[in-house]
Formats: structure tokens, C-alpha cells, sequence
């Protein structure tokens, strides 16, 4: 973990905002998604879902499909599960919480997969689909996290004899000491209910079993983790060099398609049972009821301590997380809160209950942000809290605790480190951009006549590049020793001095991964990025590669593309060498050429030296090999292992970027209907590739955060029924909810990476919920409201207004 | 046996007979039956406008229209705006302020721009927030797709003016002679538009 020095260098691509070089395909319609493929003799399947929250399963009858014309196969759960093992499963205790790509016995929740149908088409297999008769015995659900936690409650897993999945305490520091000496303590209350990412893309997969062969080769959109695919050949029963799962772009994912490999997995299953190629791809309701990606679903009873003087001292929370019935991460959700539990702030000790719940509802997985929205949420939202009782405002209780830009690398009382930062000068950029003056003038005038605006300033911390200990430290003995979770590339440079750099996971899902390689690659070789030509390697013969999640892609793969450009330019150096007579000692890159160090007469350009190695080895020195091309496996560059009691977790989530937020919203307070007047977002994600692009990500993510803290969330009744099974109710903002940003970069660069690059993909999500509650605080405060549960939905709002009304009679004339 | 119906339609500028089933999506058969990948499935209710394609010029979901409702009619789909190997200035606008990210809304938002901007060739930012609603996207918030339909708003007005000519093919009917009346200094925008028509046919 060598700091990287980073020299003030002129670059001649970083920076720039190219037009993405993925582009064009997509303009023209030729995106070739997963849907999009078609293999010959290929046929359909489609998966009947449970209507019951949790019930068992009596019997099924799959005659009348099986006999429909152009049915090929049903497969029901039990049949399922001789031809496939339990699913790869990264939970606390996968015997006792068993997963299966088809329910075996009972259903868990409303959409959980019963059987499948494979057809000559998919009208065909959801004709045969709605043949099959199941014979359910409905039990009673559990659907409250809180009541989960009772005893008698229904189980979700009998053989885990509780709905607890995982419970622990962590306590860093003297937590009990800062609160006997806290002048002031303040607690709530928070609620933040489950959304999702929900990409206009569904999850899809094509599958091809070859008999002939062995080889099970999967296309689908959700290749993450190569290095980890061998636990999905086991799910087949495959061995695990006859798997290749083959990238296909993805139409978008927000987490949702990280490790999502159950639709691999059903449509492997079907592929190996049929002896035929088989499409799965879910319908929206397929995505909505079972896409396994589910965000977090919390209850938190917080307190922070502080002094009348606005220090923070410190934090004390128990948090329930409604995980949904099965839990394929653990509680990695988790860990990315304990990587930003303090938020910007000097708060020394912390205290972190956890525990993680199962019920009948769909499990989670990953949306933007992974839990680390939530906690900046929560932080935010309780430092509001602590402003509010000691009258002060909310920039300067900010100001007053921010960790200082010479305090870096900083480490936070969980033991993860920030790398750098300068949470002021992005607060000050943020405020620049806004006339704050204007619109506290504004609040009061039109408070006069019954209007209601409000301003929310938070600053919160956008972590990226996970290290995979945070799926790790929860145990005291985990089962495996830890991963890397590294990324890789291979450059290849061919004849004519062209290079083709190989991808190795689905790095494409709507962010710019080509592009950032792209302008990488161009940076390290001066050639124009759009001549840079990037594939994407199948599992079978792959590095090992994590793909895109925990904004951590752009910061991995520059590490690879640096470290297999200095191998291939070493050997060009060789070469060079030889043909100008020169000591490889004496000479340097320059403009896409090795030449004798300060002598541009004297050089010979990347294209001559790779015609030398492509063509004309027995003219080069007997050591130097054929060809023209380096891979590098970039590790993590920064991870450093928990102490055995768990008081310290270690530095797990070190690239540390932060924003600052400010909408100013008006609330008519009839309808509860928000709107925007204004809104500024400053990132700081270090170093930027390409400034427009990550705009890009900032506007898109904070779309989403606005979707969360207003409108979005899966809503289970109390029976246990999805009630947001369709675009009608689970509401996606459209371009009317959607304001126009105002957004302003900071670039403190981190000391770690290779071009003191920070992740920045997930930052918008990670703002706005906090940024949007704060904004409704300030707004309604004539009504005393706190906005202590999200989405704040219309109705909410009003509820809240009611509430408030009649705690202040006088507000009601 | 299922019935199935015979149907025959435009798409493209091509002519195109098949036989259907009555229950076949429109978006399936574009898919499916002429491979034309770049109308995509969002949620197959109506609501995203993912698979918005242009009928006689105007935009309709295809994943809540049957294959036979389109029998006699003229289909445009993403395929039918690039011609000649270059891109429309609409395509164009999209890739020059980033109106996308993952692509996967993109093609149906492009056929909406293609739309509005023939119902208003000068649109206010306001008016082209209002005129994209229709459509979802997940990735981009939407900020740079309104900036890419004025962007196309403005090259393609700076076009009409500088050679008269209307970029992309229009269906036949009432829609194209109002756009045409819309259109500034459009007097040879029909023409010319007949002209790149037929040649589209051709090729
Ligand atoms: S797919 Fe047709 S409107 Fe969503
Ligand atoms: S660009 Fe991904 S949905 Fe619009």
C-alpha cells in the first residue's frame, strides 16, 4: 500500500469530456443485449411464481403444460433441485437459510419462483405457464422486521430457528464515557423503507449446453466476480472450466445486476435439461417480486452526543434490516456503513448494533449506495437533529466538526481510513454556487402567504472501492480467508501498433467503463481513445475481475491498464533499445514513441516497434518473445485486516469522496406534492477521467435518490402482498420530478490510486435523501415536522402537517 | 391450429407481409419477426415507453399494440434514422451532450424527440421537459437528453435553413403537412422529404 506520488502532471486525456466511445452502437439500436440474442434452435422459458407470501407446497400439477403443443420441458422446484445444487450463497449460514433457483417444499415470498416452463416461444411457455396447478397450505407471514424479532412469530427458515439471521454489537471506543459527558443528546426514530434499481433493462440470460462438449456457456448481463463463478458451476454441477459465462451490455443496473446469477442459473438448469439453448429473460413483474435486489429496508434507534457548543462527540445506534427471506450477501450492506459510519466528521466513538432479519419479502441485494445512503442518511439526518436543539445552523455545526484536509488519511473509530479530502472548500464551492440570502428572503416572504419552501445544505461521504473484508469481519472465524477483489485487463497490441484492451467483466451497465478505459489506454500510449478497441473475455478463460459495484470499477481498472501498459512498454523499451543502439536506461516515452532521451531524431514509434515484434523476431534479441501484449490483475491497493476482537474492522473501504448537497424545495402543503426551485450538488471523487460523464452519474444517481426520498418503495401489506408489482405503482420519477442540476466538481486526489482517481458512480444516490429531508425540515418547520421515514411520499408529508397541527393548535385557524 | 392473419406494413420504407397471430405484440414482431433489435422491453404496461415506435409519424407503445393493429400502416423504428451510413442529427445531438448512458431507453427517447421536434421545431427547454415525460429513463435524470433535443433542435432548424432539407422520413398523413407548415423556411421540406424517402426505399 504504497502511497502513489502523484506528480502534477499535464495529462493529455484525463480529464477531458470525450464523447463516450460506446456510444454509437446504442444510437443506432444495436445494443446487443441479452435480449437481443438468439442462438439457432434456441427456445424460451418462463418461471410461475408464488401468489402466497409464505405457504407450503402441497403438490403440483404440471400435465396439462406438459402436454400443450410446443412445450418442451416444465421443471417444477423438486426437479430443480436434483438437476442443481442450492445457490451460491455468501450469508451467515447457508445450510440453516437454504437457497434454491426454484422453491422446494414452500414459498418464502409473493413472485418466489415454483416452477419453470421451457417452449418453443415465450407466449407458449406463459400459455403452459398458466396450466400448472399448485396446491399451496398457506401459513401465516411475517412481514414487520420488529415483529420478526418476537418470540412466536412465524419463521421464515424453521431450520434457523429464529428470524434473526445475524445480531452483533461493535463498539469502538469509549462510547459510554462521551455520552456521560455529552452536554446535549438527541435520539429518534428513523425509517427508511426498501427501493430499488429497477434498470429499464430486466435481468436475462442465454443459455447453451453442449452436450457434445460439456460445456455450459451462459451469456447474460450480470457477469460480476469472475474469480467466484466457479461456485455457480457448482449450483449446475458443471465442472467449473466447462462454465463461460460471457458478458452482454447491460441496459442498466444500479447495483441490481451485481452477482445477480439466478436467472443464469435457471436458464443453465433448463438448457442442460432441454439439450437446447434457452432464453430466460424476466418480465417486469419477474424483476419487481424477484430480482433478488432489493435495497435496504431499515428501522434505526439512534443517539448522537454532542456539546452546546455543536462538537459531536459521538454515536449509539441499534439497527433491524429487514433482508427479506433469504440473505445472499450477508450483511455487507452493513459493512458500507461502518466504512462511512462518522460521515465528514470528527466523531470519535461510535456504537453499531446490528441485526439482520429475515421475512417473507423478496431478499436484498445491492441498489447504488449498498447501505452507505442509508447511513449518510442517518447521520445527517441526526446532526440536523443536534443543530436543531442547540439552535444552531446547519452549515456551521458542519463546519465546526469536519475532519481538516491535514488530518488525512484519517481514520475513522471503526478502523476504515479516509484517504483525503477537503470537506470545506467543497461546502464553500456548494455555497457559491447558490444565493442562500435570496432564498431565506424568499421562505419568509412567501411564508406570508401560506407557501412553503425550504433549503437543505448536508455534506456526506461517498465511499468507493470496496475491499471484500466488509463481507468478511462480521464473524470471529470466517469460514474463508478474504479476497481481493481485484480487476484486470489485457492489452494487446497487434502488428500495426493497435491496441485492443480485453475487459473481464461485465464492466458495461450504463456507466462509461469503455470510455474510462478508453481514456486511460490513450493516456498511457497517445493515441485517440475511439481507436482503442475493447472486448469483453468470457469467464472460461478470465482473469480474475470483479465488475462494476461500490464505485470501485474506474479506480480498479485504472490500476490494470497501468500496470499491463508498463509491461508492454518495458518490452518496447527492449526492443527500441536494439534498434537505436541505446541503453534502455536512456530513453523515454514521448508522443507514442521510445526515443533516445532528448533526441526526437532518435526514437521509433509504437507501431514500428510492434511490426519488429509481430514480424521480425529472429531480428531481435534471442530473450525477446513474439508479440506485443500484457495483462495486468490489479489487487486492491489498500486493505488492512480487523483486530481479532472486532473493535477495530480494519481499512476495508479507504477512497474517500465527498459531496455537498443543496435543493430548495417548495411544499404545497394541501397536496404534499415537493417541487424544485433549485438545486446544487458539489462531488469531490478525486481525479476525473472524463468530468461530463461523471456529471452524468450525478444527475442519474441523484434522479434515483429523489425517486427514494419521495416516491419509491416496494410496499408489502400486512398479509405479506407485493402492492408494487408494475411501473403504475412503484413510481419511477420521470423528467416532471426530475429538476435540472446545478453541479460543481472539487478534485482533492487520492494519494492511493493510480491517478489519484476516486470512484464517483453512486454519490448522487448516496446525497439526496438526506439533502431532500433536510429540505423538508425547513420547509414545514412552522408545523414542527421531522422527516423521520422515507420515501416522503405526498401522503406522508400531509400526515406530517396534520401531525404538527395538532401538536400547535394555533396553527390551525 | 391458432389463426393466424395476414398482415402487410411499411416499416422502414420497406414493405413487409407476414403472417400473426392475433395476440402478437408489436414490439415482438418488430423483435422477433424483422429483427429489429432497437425497440426494447422496459415493463410491457404502458408505462415506460421504452418500445416507442413511430406509427404514420406518431409515437404509440408497441408492447400494448397487437402486430395487426399496425396492418396498413407505416412503422418507424431507430433502425429508420441513420441513412446513408450517417447518423440523424437527432442520433447525432444524443452522442454530442450525452443523452445516454446504459442506451436501452435511447432509442424510443430519440423517436420521441423526432416528434416533438416535428410538432415544434423550436421547443423551450420547459416544453421539452414536458414532451420527454412520456418516457422513462433510469440512468441519466433526464438533464442531458433535454440538452441533446435542443441541441437537435437547433442543427436541424440550422439545417432546414441552410439546404431545406427534413432529415428524417415521415409517415404519410395530416402530421407530416403540419410539421412541414411548422417547420421555418420550410417550404421545400416536403419535397425534399419525399425525395429522401423514396431514396431510402431504394437502397
Ligand atoms: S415496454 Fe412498452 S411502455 Fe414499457
Ligand atoms: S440511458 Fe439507461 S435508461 Fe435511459
Amino acid at each position: 500500500m504504497a502511497v502513489t506520488q502523484q506528480p502534477k502532471v499535464e495529462r493529455k486525456w484525463i480529464g477531458k469530456s470525450i464523447r463516450r466511445v460506446e456510444d454509437p452502437r446504442f444510437l443506432l439500436g444495436r445494443g446487443a443485449y441479452v435480449d437481443d440474442i438468439t442462438l439457432p434452435g434456441m427456445l424460451h422459458a418462463a418461471i410461475l411464481r408464488s401468489p402466497y407470501p409464505h405457504a407450503t407446497i402441497k403438490s403440483i400439477d404440471v400435465e396439462a403444460a406438459r402436454s400443450l403443443p410446443g412445450v418442451v420441458a416444465v421443471v417444477t422446484g423438486a426437479e430443480a433441485a436434483e438437476l442443481c445444487a442450492p445457490m451460491p450463497d455468501f450469508g451467515p449460514a447457508p445450510d440453516k437459510h437454504v437457497w434454491r433457483c426454484l422453491a422446494v417444499d414452500k414459498v418464502r415470498y409473493v413472485g418466489e419462483g415454483v416452477a419453470a416452463v421451457v417452449a418453443k416461444s415465450r407466449y407458449l411457455a406463459e400459455d403452459a405457464r398458466d396450466l400448472i396447478q399448485v396446491d399451496y397450505d398457506p401459513l401465516p407471514p411475517i412481514v414487520d422486521p420488529e415483529q420478526a424479532l418476537e418470540a412466536g412469530a412465524p419463521l421464515v427458515h424453521d431450520a434457523l430457528g429464529s428470524n434473526v439471521a445475524y445480531e452483533r454489537t461493535f463498539t469502538f471506543g469509549d462510547v459510554d464515557k462521551d455520552f456521560a459527558e455529552a452536554e446535549v443528546v438527541v435520539s429518534d426514530r428513523l425509517r427508511w423503507n426498501r427501493s430499488g434499481g429497477q434498470p429499464l433493462e430486466t435481468v436475462g440470460a442465454v443459455a447453451h449446453y453442449d452436450l457434445g462438449t460439456g460445456m455450459m456457456t451462459i451469456h447474460c448481463n450480470s457477469l460480476t466476480f469472475s474469480h467466484f463463478l466457479f461456485m455457480m458451476a457448482n449450483t449446475l454441477k458443471v465442472p467449473s472450466n466447462k462454465l463461460d459465462v460471457k458478458p452482454v451490455n447491460a441496459g442498466g443496473s444500479f447495483g441490481s445486476k451485481f452477482w445477480a446469477v439466478k436467472v443464469a442459473v435457471l436458464s443453465g438448469m433448463l438448457s442442460k435439461r432441454v439439450g437446447r439453448p434457452v432464453k430466460l429473460v424476466e418480465d417486469r413483474i419477474d424483476n419487481i417480486s424477484n430480482c433478488d435486489h432489493h435495497g435496504s429496508d431499515r428501522v434505526y434507534y439512534v443517539e448522537m452526543a454532542a456539546m452546546k457548543d455543536g462538537t459531536l462527540r459521538s454515536l449509539r445506534l441499534r439497527t433491524i434490516d429487514d433482508y427479506g427471506a433469504y440473505i445472499q450477501f450477508g450483511t455487507g450492506t452493513h459493512g458500507n456503513s461502518l466504512a462511512q459510519l462518522v460521515g465528514p466528521y470528527r466523531i470519535k466513538t461510535a456504537q453499531y448494533q446490528v441485526q439482520a432479519v429475515l421475512t417473507n419479502k423478496c431478499q436484498q441485494g445491492a441498489y447504488r449506495g449498498f447501505g452507505s445512503e442509508v447511513t449518510n442518511w442517518m447521520v445527517e439526518r441526526m446532526v440536523d437533529l443536534v443543530a436543531q436543539e442547540i439552535g444552531m445552523d446547519a452549515v456551521d455545526i458542519r463546519r465546526r466538526n469536519f475532519i481538516q484536509p491535514d488530518q488525512f488519511p484519517y481514520f475513522i473509530p471503526t478502523g476504515n481510513m479516509y484517504d483525503s479530502g477537503n470537506y470545506e472548500a467543497v461546502l464553500d464551492k456548494a455555497l457559491s454556487m447558490i444565493d442562500l440570502e435570496h432564498w431565506r428572503a424568499e421562505q419568509k416572504r412567501l411564508r406570508e402567504e401560506g407557501r412553503y419552501i425550504g433549503i437543505g445544505v448536508i455534506s456526506a461521504q461517498e465511499r468507493s472501492v470496496f475491499s471484500a473484508t466488509e463481507f468478511w469481519f462480521w464473524f470471529d472465524e470466517p469460514a474463508a480467508k478474504v479476497t481481493s477483489s481485484p480487476e484486470s485487463v489485457t492489452l494487446t497490441v497487434d502488428g500495426a501498433g493497435n491496441i485492443t484492451a480485453t475487459l473481464y467483466s461485465c464492466a458495461f451497465w450504463g456507466n462509461s467503463a469503455e470510455t474510462m478505459v478508453a481514456q486511460l489506454v490513450a493516456e498511457e500510449f497517445d493515441v485517440e481513445p475511439q481507436n482503442v478497441n475493447i472486448v469483453y473475455s468470457g469467464s472460461n478463460r478470465s482473469l480474475p475481475a470483479t465488475g462494476p459495484g461500490g464505485s470501485r470499477f474506474t479506480v480498479m481498472v485504472a490500476g490494470a491498464v497501468q500496470g499491463a501498459s508498463t509491461r508492454i512498454k518495458e518490452k518496447m523499451f527492449k526492443v527500441a533499445g536494439h534498434l537505436l543502439e541505446a541503453d534502455v536506461g536512456d530513453l523515454e516515452w514521448t508522443d507514442g514513441a521510445v526515443r533516445v532521451k532528448g533526441v526526437p531524431e532518435r526514437s521509433k514509434p509504437m507501431a514500428e516497434i510492434a511490426a519488429w515484434l509481430h514480424l521480425f523476431k529472429h531480428s531481435l534479441p534471442d530473450d525477446i518473445e513474439s508479440g506485443l501484449e500484457a495483462s495486468k490483475v490489479y489487487d486492491h491497493p489498500y486493505t488492512t485486516m480487523p483486530s481479532d476482537d472486532r473493535t477495530n474492522l480494519g481499512v476495508f473501504y479507504p477512497f474517500m469522496g465527498n459531496a455537498c448537497h443543496i435543493p430548495v424545495i417548495e411544499v404545497d402543503i394541501t397536496t404534499g406534492h415537493v417541487t424544485f426551485l433549485q438545486y446544487v450538488a458539489v462531488h469531490d471523487a478525486g481525479t476525473l477521467v472524463n468530468p461530463r460523464s461523471l456529471g452524468g452519474q450525478i444527475i442519474g444517481g441523484t434522479a434515483q435518490g429523489i425517486g427514494t426520498a419521495l416516491y419509491e418503495r416496494y410496499v408489502y401489506d400486512k398479509d405479506g402482498q407485493l402492492l408494487t408489482s408494475s411501473y403504475m405503482d412503484y413510481l419511477i420519477p420521470s423528467a416532471m420530478e426530475v429538476p435540472d442540476l446545478e453541479i460543481g466538481h472539487e478534485e482533492t486526489p487520492s494519494p492511493f490510486t493510480v491517478h489519484g482517481i476516486k470512484g464517483g458512480g453512486e454519490g448522487g444516490r448516496m446525497m439526496t435523501p438526506a439533502a431532500l429531508s433536510a429540505a423538508i425540515d425547513d420547509a414545514l418547520a412552522p408545523f414542527g415536522v421531522r422527516c423521520n421515514e422515507l420515501p416522503a411520499t405526498p401522503e406522508r408529508i400531509v400526515n406530517w402537517i396534520e401531525e404538527g397541527r395538532s401538536r400547535q393548535p394555533e396553527l390551525t385557524e | 391450429m391458432v389463426d393466424r392473419h395476414r398482415i402487410e406494413l411499411v416499416v422502414n420504407g420497406e414493405t413487409e407481409t407476414q403472417e400473426v397471430e392475433p395476440r402478437r405484440l408489436l414490439v415482438d414482431f418488430l423483435r422477433e419477426d424483422l429483427g429489429l433489435l432497437g425497440a426494447h422491453i422496459g415493463c410491457e404496461h404502458g408505462v415506460c415507453g421504452t418500445c416507442t415506435v413511430l406509427m404514420n409519424g406518431e409515437t404509440i407503445r408497441s408492447c400494448i399494440t397487437f402486430a395487426v393493429q399496425a396492418d396498413g400502416q407505416e412503422i418507424t423504428t431507430v433502425e429508420g434514422l441513420a441513412s446513408n451510413g450517417k447518423f440523424h442529427p437527432v442520433q447525432e445531438a444524443f452522442w454530442e451532450k450525452q443523452g445516454l448512458q446504459c442506451g436501452y431507453c435511447t432509442p424510443a427517447m430519440m423517436l420521441r424527440t423526432v416528434e416533438i421536434l416535428r410538432e415544434n421545431p423550436s421547443p423551450t427547454r420547459d416544453q421539452v421537459r414536458e414532451g420527454i415525460a412520456s418516457q422513462l429513463c433510469r440512468c441519466t435524470g433526464y438533464q442531458y437528453i433535454i440538452d441533446a433535443v435542443l441541441e437537435a433542435a437547433r442543427t436541424m432548424s440550422a439545417g432546414a435553413e441552410t439546404d431545406g432539407k427534413v432529415l428524417v422520413k415521415q409517415g404519410a398523413g395530416p402530421s407530416s403537412a403540419e410539421a412541414a407548415a411548422q417547420t421555418q423556411g420550410s417550404g421545400p421540406a416536403l419535397e425534399e422529404e419525399a425525395e429522401d424517402a423514396s431514396r431510402q426505399k431504394e437502397s
